[in-house]
C-alpha cells in the first residue's frame, strides 16, 4: 500500500533515542508519552495515598506531622486529578482520535508536543514544593483562602505550576477540537463518529471554557498574597467565598472533564464484547451534551454550607439533582447494549462492567449529596470522600485501565496475558471496594475530611480502608509489569484484535504504521455499524 | 408516583428506629425536629437509590448470566428505542420532583432564623472555638481537652478522645437558639451532627443558624472545614440543659465573672479611696 512506502521513507528522517521523544510531533508517540507520564504520576500520587492511609490506620498520630499530612492530602489530589486522569485521557485522545476518524495525525502536531512537555516541567515544580520552606501546599487541592495564603515559599510555585498544567490542557483541547471538526474522513458525519470521539469533543469544549477560570482564580490568590489586592479579604472589601465561586465554576465542569472520556471508553468496549451495537447512539450523544451543559450551572453544590441565600441553595439543589437524569440515561443505554448480546469477558470487558456498577454506586451517593438539607450533614465528611473516590477510581481509573487493555494489542501488536489481566482486575475490584465502601459509613457516623487523627468510634472502618488501600496500590504493580511485558513481546495481535470490534482503528495493522491514514480511508461498513444503515443492509441481504 | 414516594417515605420513617440502632454506621437522627427531618430525607433518598440500584443491577445480573457467547446465543441487533429513552428520562425526572418537594420544605425551615429566644456568637480560631453569650456577659474559649500524651500514644486513649473540651457550649432545651458564626482567621465550620447544624465560619462575615434542642444531653461535633495543622483537633461540644438548669448556669457564670473581676481588678472607686486615705495620713502626719 502506498502508505507503507511513504512511511518507510519517513522513518529515515526521525531522530532516535531520547531526541525522538523530545521532538516528536507524532500523535502515537505523544499519546505514549502522556500515558507513561500518567502511569508514573499514578504511583507517586498512590504513594501519597498510602502515607495518608498509614497515618489513618489507627487513632493517634503515629507517622507524620499533621501539617505534612495536610500537604499529602493536598498533593495526592492535585497529582491524581491533573497528573494522572487528565493526562491519561489526553494520551488516549492522542492515540485514538486520529485513527478513529481516519485522520493522519492531530491538527496541530507541534503544539501537541509542547502540550505534553509542559507537564513534566510543571509537576517537577509542583513536587519540589514539598521541599521548600514552610512545606508544600497544605490547604487542600481546592486552595481556599485565607488558609491557602498561609502557605510558605511554595505558594507562587504551586500557582505557576497550575498555570502550566492549565496551558497544557487548553492547548490539548484546542488540538482535539480542530482535529475532530476538520480532519474526519469524507463521509464521517458527526453523528457517525465513535462515541469516544464525541465525548472528547465535548470534554475539549469544557476544558477551554473552565481552565482559564481556574487560572484567573489562582492568579487572584497570587495578587492577594503579593500585590496588595483584597479579592478574598473582607477587610479590603473582598470575600473568601468569592474564591470558592470562581474555583467551583471551574471545579464542577472539571469533574465532568474527568469522567466524560470514560463514558466514551466504556461505550467503545461494551458493544465490542457484547457483539451488539451501542444502544441509543444519538441519546448517548445528547445525554453527554446535556451533562456538559448542566455541569456549568451546579457549582455551588460544593458550597452548600457557606451561607448562601435560600434561593441559591434551592436552585443549585434542583439543578444538581437534574444531572442524575442524563447520567442515568447513559447507564441504562449501556445495560441495554449488554442485553441480548453475546458476551465474553476479556479483561477490558471486566473493567467496563465493574465501571458501570461501581460508577453507578458513586452516582447514587452523589444524588444523596445533592439534597441540600442532607448535605449539611454530609459536607466535608468521609461520605463525600467515598462519593468522589467511587466515581474517580472505579470510575475514571478503571475506564483508563480498560482502555489500555482494550487498545494495547493494537498499539503494541502483542496480546497481553489474560491470566494476569484478570488477576489484576479481581484484585483491583475487591480492594477498591474494601478501601472506599467503609468511608460511606464513617462519613455518615460523623468523621470529617482532611483530619490526620480521629475519634475512637471510627477506628474499625479506617483500619479496613487502609488494608484495602495497600491491597489496591500493590495490585497496580501487576498492571505495570503486564504493560511492560506486552510492549516487549507476547502473542501476535491481529488487525481486528477483538472479533466484535468495529471502528476505523481496527482496520489498521497491529501495531499501526507510524503514520496511518496518510490518505483518507474509504467510508464503507466500518462505522455504518453504529447506525441503522448497516442493519438495513444486512436485513435485505438475508 | 406520588403514592410510591409517600409509601417509601413512610417506610423510611417507620423503620427509623431500626436504622437508628445501626449507629455508628448511619447518620444520627439527632435531638431536634429539624435533625429528624434531615434524617428522614437522607433515608428517603437512600431507599430510592437502593430500589433503582436493585433494578439496574438485577437487569445486569440477568444479562451477565444469560447473554453469553459461551452459551451459544446469537447477539440481537436492536440498538435504539425512542419509547425507552422517553420512559427512562421522564420517570427518573418525576422521582426527582417527588424528592425535591420535601427537601425544599426542610431547607426553607432550616433557613428561618426569626423569633429566636437567645443568641450565641461562635468564632472560629486556629485552632479552637470561642463562645459569646450575646444576651449575657459570658465569653470563653473552648479548647480540646485531650492530652497530647494520648494523641502521641504515650497514654491510653479515653472515651471521647478528640471530642472533649475544657469549656462546653451550654444551651437550653426547648428554646429557639440563634447561633451566629464567624471566624478570626481562616475558614472553619461549626458542626454538631445531633443538631444537624453545619455552617462555615468565614472571617469578616457572619452566618447564622438556629436550633431548638428537644433533649438534654451532651452533643459532640468537629470543625468541618480544613483550617490548618490542627483542623482535626478543635471539636465542638454542646451541653444541653433544661431551661431551669440553663438559667441557673447562666446566673452562676455571671456571678463568677463578677467575683473574679472584683478579686483581680480593683474598681476605680476603690483606687481613689486608697489614694485619698494615703493622702489624709500624710496630711495628718505632717500637721
Amino acid at each position: 500500500m502506498s502508505t507503507m512506502a511513504a512511511d518507510d521513507l519517513h522513518e529515515e528522517h526521525h531522530p532516535s533515542g531520547i531526541m525522538r521523544w523530545v521532538t516528536t510531533t507524532n500523535h502515537k508517540d505523544i499519546g505514549t508519552l502522556y500515558l507513561w507520564f500518567s502511569f508514573i504520576m499514578f504511583f507517586i500520587g498512590g504513594a501519597m495515598a498510602l502515607i495518608i492511609r498509614s497515618e489513618l490506620f489507627q487513632p493517634g498520630m503515629q507517622f507524620v506531622d499533621p501539617q505534612f499530612f495536610n500537604s499529602m492530602t493536598t498533593m495526592h489530589a492535585i497529582i491524581m486529578i491533573f497528573g494522572v486522569v487528565m493526562p491519561a485521557f489526553t494520551g488516549l485522545a492522542n492515540w485514538l482520535i486520529p485513527m478513529m476518524i481516519g485522520g493522519a495525525d492531530m491538527a496541530l502536531p507541534r503544539m501537541n508536543n509542547w502540550s505534553f512537555w509542559i507537564l513534566p516541567f510543571a509537576f517537577t515544580m509542583m513536587l519540589s514544593t514539598l521541599l521548600m520552606d514552610g512545606g508544600g501546599p497544605a490547604g487542600g487541592w481546592t486552595l481556599y483562602p485565607p488558609l491557602s495564603l498561609q502557605t510558605g515559599d511554595a505558594l507562587p510555585f504551586v500557582i505557576f505550576s497550575i498555570h502550566f498544567m492549565g496551558m497544557s490542557s487548553i492547548m490539548g483541547a484546542i488540538n482535539v477540537i480542530a482535529t475532530i471538526l476538520n480532519m474526519r474522513a469524507p463521509g464521517m458525519t458527526l453523528m457517525k463518529m465513535p462515541l469516544f470521539v464525541w465525548t472528547w469533543l465535548i470534554t475539549a469544549y469544557l476544558l477551554i471554557a473552565v481552565m482559564p477560570v481556574l487560572a484567573g482564580g489562582v492568579t487572584m490568590l497570587l495578587t492577594d498574597k503579593f500585590f496588595g489586592t483584597s479579592f478574598f479579604n473582607a477587610a479590603g472589601g473582598g470575600d473568601p467565598v468569592l474564591f470558592q465561586h470562581i474555583f467551583w465554576f471551574f471545579g464542577h465542569p472539571e469533574v465532568y472533564i474527568l469522567i466524560l472520556p470514560s463514558f466514551g471508553v466504556i461505550s467503545s468496549i461494551i458493544p465490542t464484547f457484547a457483539r451488539k451495537p451501542l444502544f441509543g447512539y444519538s441519546s448517548m450523544v445528547y445525554a453527554t451534551a446535556s451533562i456538559a451543559f448542566l455541569s456549568f450551572i451546579v457549582w455551588a453544590h460544593h458550597m452548600f454550607t457557606v451561607g448562601m441565600p435560600l434561593a441559591g441553595e434551592l436552585f443549585f439543589m434542583f439543578a444538581t439533582m437534574l444531572i442524575a437524569v442524563p447520567t442515568g440515561v447513559k447507564v441504562f443505554n449501556w445495560v441495554c447494549t449488554m442485553w441480548r448480546g453475546a458476551m465474553t469477558f476479556e479483561t477490558p470487558m471486566l473493567f467496563s462492567i465493574a465501571f458501570i456498577i461501581l460508577f453507578t454506586i458513586g452516582g447514587f451517593s452523589g444524588l444523596m449529596l445533592a439534597i441540600t438539607p442532607a448535605d449539611f450533614q454530609y459536607h466535608d465528611t468521609y461520605f463525600v470522600v467515598a462519593h468522589f473516590h467511587y466515581v474517580l477510581v472505579p470510575g475514571s481509573i478503571f475506564a483508563i485501565i480498560a482502555a489500555v487493555y482494550y487498545w494495547l494489542p493494537k498499539w503494541t501488536g502483542h496480546m497481553y496475558s489474560e491470566f494476569w489481566g484478570k488477576l489484576h482486575f479481581w484484585l483491583s475490584t475487591i480492594f477498591v471496594n474494601v478501601t472506599f465502601f467503609p468511608m460511606h459509613f464513617v462519613g455518615l457516623a460523623g468523621m470529617p475530611r482532611r483530619i490526620p487523627d480521629y475519634a475512637l468510634q471510627f477506628s474499625d472502618y479506617n483500619q479496613i480502608a487502609t488494608i484495602g488501600a495497600f491491597g489496591f496500590g500493590f495490585s497496580q504493580l501487576i498492571f505495570l509489569w503486564l504493560v511492560i511485558a506486552t510492549i516487549r513481546g507476547g502473542a501476535k495481535a491481529t488487525d481486528r484484535v477483538w472479533d466484535g470490534a468495529h471502528g476505523l482503528e481496527w482496520t489498521l495493522s497491529s501495531p499501526p504504521p507510524y503514520h496511518s491514514f496518510t490518505t483518507p480511508p474509504n467510508v464503507g461498513d466500518e462505522w455504518n455499524w453504529f447506525t441503522r444503515e448497516h442493519y438495513e443492509t444486512v436485513k435485505t441481504r438475508s | 408516583m406520588r403514592s410510591i414516594i409517600l409509601f417509601l417515605g413512610l417506610m423510611a420513617i417507620a423503620s427509623q428506629n431500626l436504622w437508628a440502632e445501626v449507629q455508628p454506621y448511619n447518620m444520627t437522627e439527632g435531638v431536634t425536629d429539624i435533625s429528624k427531618k434531615v434524617f428522614d430525607l437522607h433515608m428517603l433518598i437512600f431507599y430510592i437509590c437502593c430500589v433503582i440500584g436493585l433494578l439496574v443491577f438485577s437487569a445486569m445480573a440477568i444479562s451477565l448470566f444469560r447473554d453469553r457467547k459461551s452459551k451459544g446465543v446469537i447477539p440481537a441487533e436492536f440498538h435504539e428505542s425512542t419509547a425507552l429513552e422517553f420512559i427512562w428520562t421522564v420517570l427518573p425526572f418525576a422521582i426527582l420532583i417527588g424528592v425535591s418537594i420535601p427537601a425544599a420544605k426542610v431547607l426553607i425551615a432550616m433557613e428561618d432564623t426569626s423569633g429566636a429566644d437567645m443568641t450565641i456568637k461562635v468564632t472560629g480560631y486556629q485552632w479552637m472555638w470561642r463562645y459569646e453569650y450575646v444576651d449575657h456577659d459570658i465569653d470563653f474559649y473552648s479548647i480540646l481537652k485531650t492530652p497530647r500524651d494520648e494523641i502521641y500514644n504515650r497514654a491510653e486513649k479515653t472515651d471521647n478522645y478528640l471530642l472533649e473540651v475544657d469549656n462546653e457550649l451550654v444551651l437550653p432545651t426547648n428554646r429557639k437558639v440563634r447561633i451566629l458564626i464567624t471566624s478570626n482567621d481562616v475558614i472553619h465550620a461549626w458542626w454538631v451532627p445531633d443538631l444537624a447544624l453545619k455552617k462555615d465560619a468565614i472571617p469578616g462575615y457572619i452566618s447564622q443558624v438556629w436550633t431548638v434542642i428537644e433533649k438534654p444531653g451532651i452533643y459532640r461535633g468537629q470543625c468541618a472545614e480544613l483550617c490548618g495543622r490542627d483542623h482535626g483537633f478543635m471539636p465542638v461540644v454542646v451541653r444541653a440543659l433544661s431551661p431551669e438548669d440553663y438559667d441557673r448556669w447562666v446566673l452562676n457564670q455571671e456571678n463568677k465573672n463578677m467575683a473574679s473581676s472584683q478579686r483581680t481588678n480593683q474598681s476605680s472607686d476603690q483606687k481613689v479611696k486608697n489614694v485619698a486615705a494615703a493622702t489624709n495620713t500624710q496630711a495628718a502626719l505632717s500637721n
